[in-house]
């Protein structure tokens, strides 16, 4: 045999200049990008340095532990002018938290409502839904904040003539006065009842479902958890001889004393918060209902599944897998969104930083702490989204 | 071949009998739609009476009681606040938008030179609208003149201080020319960076994909406020002693980067979800990297994202009302700054001037949503 046996033709590199070697070329731009990328930031940090340095500012975190000398209006925990700045900051922390979830629990029941409403075949309730949807969605978050904060909120009468609403709620211009539960001894006994009565629906729930899968019988759990979440809590609260009272508002000549108050900043930015991401929400939910495919719901029926048991075990699941993702990121643009506090003065962490800036002029430092809890806040978001499109991804063969 | 006239064939049709009245006409409508089942019945009534309650108020309110002309606040407020209106009245002072009108346009532009951004506004108006409609020829040269002729013309004529035009410093600018100019910018600038994120994610490269990931995730994972903090208290720091920005600028700087983040995750939506084959097949024609993605996937990928587009333009015609809180008067900014002339302040006044303003963000973003379902349609090539 004369022929010889022929490798095939190694991948010949001189085909043409070294300039056309795709790789060649991509090392050369990631090079240049890394080299101007590098004086860049030599570059910033060397003025910065400067700057500082003629500014007078010692940059570090060392600031934290200063006295802050400035009041805020709503804090859960107590904070005096004495708190130090890093005080401050988690006051600021714990305001952003408290608005970001007490605006989301609101926002997703309006959503839900209003995006339900939109696929209605009442025509006056979907038509107003979609009024809801396009006026909330098309206004800007901030106006919707100013609309309540100065629009609504500071022309409600003044505190001495406060309006009387019921269960001794008082409104006025210095926000909502509401009777505060004091615990006695022995409250703590229907507390304790509670985390039973969380514990055993927990274990309810998980026994139900091991039975339905065992033996195809439905228990009702729906009923049992709730007759145990309320029911358990509130008998031991009798029991134990009800050791709650109210401190309940009362009008003064100038001013409410007594009860607690919800200040007009809080209420005017949940509010807003509430109503503009719950047309978002609505949109979603609207989609993610009727990505589900009418097949579903009559092969649902044609198996003779009722209408209710439809929807909660075919559609509603199937509806969810659309929804929560798009849910959970307006549920972060809300906590973002919610740094609009500073606009109205609520003693969020940008207002509150943004006080601490404007005093010490530790710009970076503050500017860094925003960053990091933030950046926190939506990594924790998108793996909770991980994780949750993974236990859901549907499983295909 | 005769016709075998059979009596008991009809020879000619009869005139179609009308639908029963139950399955016509408004009763029927009403009957369908608001009174289907007790459940819808029950919800129409309730609903009935929220717009009973709500709608015939507001209308008293806006127009009816509303004070629609006057020269200070005594026409928007009662005798004893020191007006001309009875006891209890309440109302929208429209008088007060009336007076402040050219200001929520201009801002506190000089009066002389107000003729600058109107010229500017009417030229944008002039060239938007034949832009916008598609049978209307000559797009490209149009499109040149919006996107090159008219900025240049703006960065002359808005600051002056070139060809004799007095120079009108940023601070004095406000309303909604400041609004729009941010837009503009913000969409002209942040469209072009997103698509050149959104390839620099899906490219090859790693440290190029790293650093438009990165820039991509940070600036999405926090406020625009934050961003625009940053944008008027760092970057001065950043810059050498002596070089200062203007404030307008460093806006500007904020919003069309945080824009341009929000782009990019739009635009990688839509390249992914064209077919590898699109690729390869622009590959096989021997194109380069950016023939490839200029004539074959971007125009794919953008029309199958043009409302996503359309969705961060808003957002970002919306976010521009926050730069009202680092000290700029846009729309928003304006009609605030408003509410504390003496001359004006009375109870209703801020209520009229959010109205007013919300109206005017409402119109624009209301438009572009519309807007863009016409070009969705427009541009569907789908065989459906």
């Amino acid at each position: 045999m004369a022929i010889g046996v022929t490798n095939a033709p190694e991948r010949s590199k001189s085909s043409g200049s070294i300039i056309n070697d795709p790789q060649v070329r991509g090392i050369f731009y990631q090079a240049i990008t890394i080299i101007i990328l590098a004086a860049l930031i030599y570059w910033i940090v060397d003025n910065t340095v400067d700057n500082l340095r003629r500014a007078n500012i010692a940059s570090g975190y060392d600031f934290v532990r200063s006295r802050a000398g400035f009041d805020v209006g709503q804090s859960l925990i107590s904070f005096t002018s004495d708190s130090t700045y890093g005080r401050a900051l988690l006051v600021g922390f714990i305001n952003t938290l408290l608005v970001a979830i007490t605006g989301i629990i609101t926002a997703t029941i309006i959503g839900f409502l209003v995006g339900i409403g939109r696929l209605s075949h009442n025509w006056i309730i979907a038509k107003l839904s979609l009024a809801y949807v396009e006026v909330f969605r098309n206004i800007p978050p901030l106006l919707v904040i100013f609309f309540w904060y100065s629009g609504v909120l500071s022309i409600l009468p003044q505190a001495r003539d406060a309006l009387a609403l019921p269960f001794d709620i008082f409104l006025s211009n210095r926000g909502v006065a509401f009777p505060r539960p004091i615990a006695e001894e022995g409250a703590e006994y229907t507390l304790i009842a509670f985390v039973i009565a969380i514990a055993a629906s927990v274990f309810f729930a998980r026994y139900a479902r091991q039975r339905q899968l065992a033996t195809g019988e439905r228990l009702p759990v729906l009923w049992t958890v709730l007759g145990l979440i309320v029911g358990l809590p509130l008998v031991t609260f009798l029991v134990t001889g009800a050791p709650i009272t109210f401190d309940i508002p009362v009008a003064g000549k100038f001013n409410l004393t007594g009860g607690s108050v919800v200040g007009p900043e809080f209420m005017s930015l949940f509010l807003a918060l509430s109503f503009y991401t719950a047309a978002f929400i609505a949109e979603i939910v609207r989609a993610g209902i009727r990505g589900v495919s009418k097949g579903q719901t009559e092969a649902a029926h044609a198996l003779g599944i009722r209408p209710a048991l439809t929807t909660r075990l075919v559609v509603v699941p199937q509806a969810m897998r659309i929804i929560i993702p798009p849910l959970t990121s307006q549920y972060l643009n809300l906590t973002k969104n919610s740094s609009l506090a500073v606009a109205i003065g609520y003693a969020d962490l940008v207002a509150v930083g943004g006080t601490i800036l404007n005093q010490t002029g530790q710009s970076i430092e503050i500017v860094s702490i925003w960053l990091i809890v933030y950046l926190s806040l939506s990594l924790a978001t998108s793996l909770f989204m991980n994780w949750y499109n993974a236990r859901m991804a549907l499983v295909e063969r | 071949m005769s016709t075998n006239q059979a009596s008991y064939v009809r020879a000619a049709m009869i005139e179609a009998s009308p639908a029963p009245s139950l399955e016509s006409g408004v009763a029927s409508w009403l009957r369908k739609n608001l009174f289907a089942t007790p459940k819808d019945t029950v919800l129409t009534i309730i609903s009935l009476l929220i717009l009973a309650w709500l709608v015939p108020p507001a209308i008293q309110w806006l127009f009816i009681d509303a004070a629609w002309s006057g020269g200070g606040r005594g026409v928007c407020a009662t005798l004893s606040q020191g007006g001309s209106q009875p006891e209890g009245w309440s109302g929208a002072c429209w008088a007060f938008v009336n007076a402040k009108f050219a200001q929520f346009l201009f801002g506190r532009y000089p009066l002389d030179e107000r003729w600058r951004p109107a010229l500017v506004g009417i030229l944008f108006v002039l060239l938007l609208v034949p832009m916008l409609i598609p049978r209307i020829p000559y797009k490209g040269l149009n499109a040149l003149l919006l996107l090159g002729a008219l900025p240049i013309l703006a960065a002359i004529l808005l600051p002056g201080g070139w060809f004799g035009l007095t120079y009108v410093e940023t601070p004095l600018w406000g309303g909604l020319m400041v609004t729009l100019v941010l837009s503009f910018v913000g969409i002209a600038v942040s469209l072009p960076l997103g698509i050149l994120l959104a390839l620099g994610r899906r490219s090859n490269m790693p440290v190029i994909k790293m650093l438009c990931t990165v820039f991509i995730e940070v600036i999405r994972g926090v406020p625009l406020i934050t961003v625009l903090f940053m944008a008027s208290v760092m970057l001065p720091l950043f810059l050498p002693q002596g070089v200062t920005f203007d404030k307008f600028l460093r806006a500007l700087i904020g919003v069309s980067l945080f824009a341009s983040a929000y782009m990019a995750e739009v635009v990688r939506g839509g390249l992914q979800a064209i077919p590898k084959g699109q690729y390869e097949g622009a590959d096989s024609l021997g194109l380069s990297f950016w023939q490839k993605m200029g004539f074959i996937v971007l125009p794919q990928a953008l029309k199958l994202v043009i409302p996503g587009i359309v969705n961060t333009f808003i957002g970002l015609f919306k976010d521009t009302s926050l730069v009202s809180i680092i000290g700029m008067f846009d729309l928003l900014g304006i009609v605030r700054l408003n509410f504390s002339d003496t001359n004006w302040a009375s109870a209703v006044t801020p209520l009229t001037g959010l109205i007013f303003a919300g109206f005017v963000f409402w119109l624009f973003c209301f438009g572009m949503s519309r807007y863009s379902g016409f070009m969705e349609r427009l541009l569907d090539r789908s065989q459906r």
